[in-house]
């Protein structure tokens, strides 16, 4: 187990450095940059600032001062916010982007695996055709007309009672993550639904559960201690990419409920070509996800051992 | 029993007659494809989505032959049209002006003010486009009267809608609204000011359904007749007609929802078939050659999974740039090749490790077949099945993807329409026209789930192993 860990934690290092790397190449090919505004049509202030921001260099040199700072885990100055420092957006944009990613993945996670063992249940049956019906819809439907469409069932419900139950958009206090979350990890949920109920079908007959039966177990502790944790398996499995998928989607969601997280940060850095943030967020985010993944598979050691001796 | 009693004769030595047909096969031989498509007929669902996708694929292809309404052409006079049946206009002399109607103020006190309404608050014509003419008796006391337009029934709440007139002049009580009428219904209150120009009393409504009228000439220069000597007054013409209504610029929804199909279903389908062949020549290689050669191959395709896939499709996307009138479509097609074909090579890698072994590659080389041969008789049809799976599933992840980008603002350009790019645009008037985001929401929401569909029933139909699970 130490030894695998070691491993993986080697694999994420290069795996990392090999996406800083790519995100270096794909910025330095962008036509236009950040300092060819018009107030900066003076060559020698043009000059001062390639200084201060290390663009006179050449290439190599750029990418190798980037990536020794990008190591000491310094991402740099903004471009566009003089004075302002990626690592200060990072640690203030992107607890709030984590929230709400935590928060979606739990939804997700607890749903898909109820609705899931439900459905197995149920196969076939009405249960079963109806949340059949809305996984597929939830697959189908992009997140931002969820989001968009949610947003005016809010505003109608509030009307419609007089008071304001749920905020519509905007962020800070418990009300305000519920339905955003929901919303990002409705597809997720979706997905994960459809998993639980193809893994749990192949347990509900299996010999375990037969024996369990014929020795008189209730049906409960059947569902929770036999069906339900062996069902689990392949649910946490694609948790890691599930996590992967939801802090990136957090973007249409930010954008729609005005949410200062760093995804409505980054797509704005994008639009300024502010260099320093968009390297900086997307060598962060990537990094997060990796280790993320990582984590997950360790878990999942720890859960199955079967996972332990390859 | 004795032997003695068997005598052979020459009659127990006569040939029996052949059997020549022992096996016969009762059925015609049944191939994987038509086994496949057997069973992908049973499955009503996969079937339906097919019929869908088929008439997706009409409506992109031979749409816009059939609908020739320019999806850039704006209808300024027709702006977010909701969908509905053709709109008519009456032919109408031009506009003459008005000099309005004006009556000797009547006197009266602050009190008599107070509990006051405008009565006889009437249509002085019949309400058009071209001009709405009210007029009411004078309020005693009145120093003025002010005018509220609204689209709804100010009643219950009281709610009047927009000013559209300040009467300073006690004795003009007439007023011709010109501002932008709509073909609809409207509720005109009318309120008399007092002195100090406050409302005063309770204020008069009246109910006001305009007809569309147009004069010749305007329709002339409009577009909507072709000579203005056609026509007569009165008769009625029918106006560009959009089935499916207009969006906030007048453009019609229904050839911008086809034209958007194009983009859509272009990059839905080109840029999987793209990745997918990158994906089975770099996986065919991968598990061919083997090794170390392998080994390297499929870790750095472990490197391009790790990759934020929305992250670096945006800087993809602005690192090959988009030029002026350009549409980003093919920056869009060669990011989402880069990043995605790591999926389909690992599959095929896995399939082609797991085929060698067959027995019946064996068999072949035995025989001596040589690799050409092997991959293209034995390899490829063996994991069509898995790719064409892969392929469909492809699609939908696709067509979100752009959708995606195109609702952050980092997809196609505009004026390409594209479903994502139409979504967003329809968000901002979502309240007042939904059908600007209905639509494309629809289409997309439509086009994903026969896609799903789809590939379900082919997966189903195709991997024997997968069969019946979700």
């Amino acid at each position: 187990m130490f030894r695998y860990t070691v491993k993986r934690l080697i694999q994420g290092v290069i795996t990392v450095w090999f996406i800083a790397t790519a995100t270096f190449i794909a910025m330095h090919s962008v036509p236009g940059d950040p300092l060819s505004g018009e107030r900066l049509a003076n060559e020698e202030i043009r000059a001062n600032l390639e200084a201060r921001y290390g663009l006179d260099r050449p290439l190599f040199a750029q990418y190798l001062i980037y990536m020794g700072n990008m190591a000491r885990g310094d991402f740099g100055i903004s471009f566009t916010q003089q004075n302002r420092r990626v690592n200060d957006i990072i640690r203030e944009h992107f607890p709030v982007s984590a929230t709400l990613g935590i928060l979606a993945v739990v939804f997700a996670a607890l749903g898909g695996i109820l609705w899931g063992a439900l459905t197995a249940l149920f196969r076939n049956r009405l249960p079963d055709v109806v949340i059949m019906f809305l996984v597929i819809l939830g697959i189908s439907v992009p997140s931002f007309v969820v989001a968009a469409l949610s947003q005016l069932g809010l505003t109608s419900l509030n009307a419609l009672l007089g008071v304001s139950i749920l905020p519509v958009a905007g962020w800070g206090t418990l009300l305000h993550m519920i339905v955003p979350s929901m919303v990002l990890g409705l597809g997720t949920m979706a997905f994960l639904t459809r998993l639980m109920r193809s893994s749990m079908l192949e347990i509900v007959n299996a010999d375990f559960v037969r024996t369990a039966k014929s020795k008189g177990l209730p049906p409960t502790r059947i569902f929770l201690k036999h069906q339900l944790r062996n069902a689990i398996l392949p649910v946490i499995t694609v948790l890691g990419p599930a996590i992967a998928a939801i802090t990136t989607g957090g973007f249409v969601v930010e954008l729609v409920f005005a949410i200062p997280g760093l995804g409505r940060y980054f797509v704005q850095a994008v639009q300024q070509l502010d260099y320093t943030v968009i390297m900086g967020t997307t060598v962060f985010y990537g990094a997060f996800l990796v280790f993320m993944v990582i984590l997950v598979d360790l878990l999942y050691g720890l859960i199955d051992p079967r996972v332990r001796l390859e | 029993m004795s032997t003695a009693a068997f005598k052979f004769g020459p009659g127990d030595f006569e040939p029996v007659a052949t059997e020549r047909r022992t096996q016969t096969l009762s059925r015609p031989s049944v191939s994987y494809w038509q086994d496949a498509w057997r069973r992908l007929k049973e499955n009503r669902r996969a079937l339906i989505s097919l019929w869908i996708v088929i008439a997706l694929a009409f409506f992109t292809l031979a749409g816009p032959l059939l609908w020739r309404v320019d999806p850039a052409a704006q209808d300024l006079d027709q702006v977010s049209l909701p969908p509905g049946l053709p709109r008519v206009a009456l032919i109408v002399e031009p506009y003459v002006p008005w000099a309005g109607i004006t009556a000797t103020p009547v006197p009266g006190t602050p009190e008599t003010l107070a509990a006051a309404t405008p009565d006889g608050l009437r249509l002085v014509e019949p309400a058009t486009t071209q001009a709405v003419r009210l007029a009411w008796d004078p309020v005693p006391g009145a120093s003025g009267y002010q005018l509220y337009r609204n689209i709804f029934d100010p009643e219950p709440d009281g709610a009047v809608g927009l000013p559209v007139a300040e009467i300073l002049d006690p004795a003009q009580v007439s007023f011709e609204d010109r501002l932008d009428l709509e073909p609809t219904r409207y509720w005109y209150s009318v309120f008399a000011r007092d002195e100090f120009g406050a409302e005063a009393g309770d204020y008069a409504t009246v109910t006001v359904d305009l007809t569309r009228v147009v004069s010749a000439a305007e329709a002339e220069t409009l577009g909507w007749i072709d000579a203005a000597g056609a026509v007569a007054l009165g008769d009625e013409i029918v106006l560009p007609y959009y089935p499916l209504g207009t969006d906030y610029l007048g453009r019609d929804m229904l050839s911008r929802l086809m034209y958007g199909a194009r983009v859509s279903l272009f990059i839905g389908v080109v840029a999987p078939l793209l990745f997918v062949v990158v994906g089975i020549v770099y996986g065919s290689a991968a598990g061919f050659i083997g090794g170390r050669v392998d080994q390297l191959l499929m870790r750095f395709a472990d490197f391009v999974v790790a990759l934020p896939f929305l992250l670096f499709m945006i800087l993809f996307k602005i690192a090959f740039g988009i030029g002026p009138g350009e549409s980003g479509i093919f920056p869009m097609l060669v990011a989402l090749v880069l990043l995605a074909w790591p999926a389909t090579a690992r599959l095929v890698r896995g399939q082609v490790l797991q085929i060698r072994e067959e027995g019946y590659i064996g068999a072949s080389q035995l025989l001596g077949a040589k690799t050409t041969y092997l991959v293209l008789r034995h390899m490829i049809p063996n994991t069509m099945g898995v790719i064409l799976v892969t392929l469909t599933f492809a699609v939908p992840t696709v067509i979100f993807t752009e959708a995606f980008l195109s609702f952050i603002g980092m997809g196609v350009a505009p004026p390409t329409p594209s479903w994502g790019s139409m979504s967003n645009e329809g968000l901002r008037t979502m309240l007042t026209h939904p059908h600007e985001l209905i639509f494309p929401a629809i289409f997309i929401s439509v086009t994903v789930l026969a896609f799903n569909l789809l590939g379900d029933g082919l997966r189903d139909a195709l991997d024997v192993r997968m069969r019946g699970r979700e």
